[in-house]
């Protein structure tokens, strides 16, 4: 009944779609991209450092990098040996 | 002083090849001694499109394995004497491509040539990556569509970090064009595609040129010429253009209309 009415021709806006979805997927495939470049870096310097002054694995390292809109924060967690593991190792 | 231009895009299908034929040929037309080389190791198509696939005896890969000498690899164009193809394999894996054997093959065309265009095989791989390595300028082929332009910024990310100029890091990074191919000017006023400054504002690099969907393009590829050689073409002056502000001239953007059939013929061929 309405195919009539829908025939008619009609602007649309699927280019506006477009461009303001391209820029929010852009923003954030960009920043990922920095952080799969930054995070190896600072896990290997970090570790580094922490080696320096007491025994860690290797791989005791995580870290996090979360971005939002508002607040971005970095997590890093260092599991440490407990006293009893150091003294038998 | 040679210079060696990759025509990449990370999506298939955007007209890379197409663009690597035209601008090649649009070169050599003006005088200037040029290679078109195939990267896609395995899908070999520019010798098509160039038109000389029934010449090609050797390709890049024996050049780089040492099995054929550069010169017996290189096919002239029949046409336009200053224009040459370096084809690829069609049989090998793309692992035959090494970067040693890139940077010497380049290395040798660059004391023959003034301009080697790469022509990259989609995605981030292997070939692209090699076809890219070594690039002075790069040539981004991108269509107003949402998953071309977020490959070509993943190709830029690439461009500006994997590549010869981006490792050395002395702030001479590969120079990226942007040309708009496939562009459509009545589905942009119809609001059905995303206008050429909506593309450019979101890649922010400049533009070389903007290709319009062209019912040539396809004729021009039926007969292996690239389309720069059909006069007729509004493509083909498109690509003039690009070709023109690519060797530094300064001319102002135009989209050249399609030479469309008169509403009679349309009329009779819908009826038909």
């Amino acid at each position: 009944m309405f195919r009539f009415l829908r025939q008619q021709p009609r602007r649309s806006d699927s280019a506006k779609a477009a461009k303001e979805r391209l820029q929010i997927l852009l923003a954030h495939d960009r920043s990922d991209r920095a952080r799969d470049d930054l995070l190896p870096l600072l896990q290997r310097d970090i570790l580094e450092v922490v080696k320096r002054h007491m025994r860690v694995d290797s791989d005791a390292v995580e870290i996090k990098l979360q971005r939002g809109d508002d607040m971005s924060s970095l997590e890093i967690n260092i599991e440490v040996p407990d006293a009893q593991s150091r003294q038998a190792g | 002083m040679a210079k060696t231009i990759v025509v990449t895009s990370g999506k298939g299908g955007v007209g890379k090849t197409t663009s690597t034929a035209a601008i090649g040929a649009g070169l050599a037309k003006r005088g200037h001694k040029t290679v078109v080389i195939d990267f896609d190791v395995g899908l070999r198509n520019l010798d098509l499109i160039m038109g000389c696939e029934r010449r090609v005896v050797f390709d890049l890969i024996n050049v780089i394995q040492g099995d054929a000498k550069l010169k017996q690899a290189l096919v002239k164009d029949r046409r336009l004497d200053t224009l040459s193809v370096l084809p690829t394999s069609q049989t090998r894996d793309k692992d035959a491509l090494t970067p040693e054997g890139v940077e010497k093959v380049l290395g040798e065309l660059k004391e023959e040539f003034d301009y080697i265009i790469c022509d990259s095989p989609a995605g981030i791989e292997r070939g692209a990556h090699l076809a890219m390595y070594y690039a002075d300028e790069a040539i981004v082929v991108t269509n107003p569509e949402v998953s071309s332009v977020r490959d070509s910024d993943r190709v830029l990310g690439l461009l500006n970090s994997k590549t010869w100029r981006a490792e050395k890091g002395d702030g001479d990074p590969v120079k990226a064009h942007l040309l708009l191919t496939r562009y459509d000017t009545d589905r942009v006023a119809k609001g059905e595609m995303m206008p050429i400054d909506d593309v450019l504002e979101i890649l922010a690099i400049p533009l070389l040129g903007i290709i319009p969907e062209s019912t040539t393009v396809l004729r021009a590829s039926n007969v292996g010429m690239p389309v720069v050689m059909d006069e007729k073409s509004n493509a083909g002056r498109a690509y003039e253009d690009a070709v023109s502000r690519l060797i530094g001239e300064q001319i102002e953007m135009r989209i050249p209309p399609e030479e469309r059939p008169s509403l009679l013929r349309r009329f009779l061929g819908r009826g038909a």
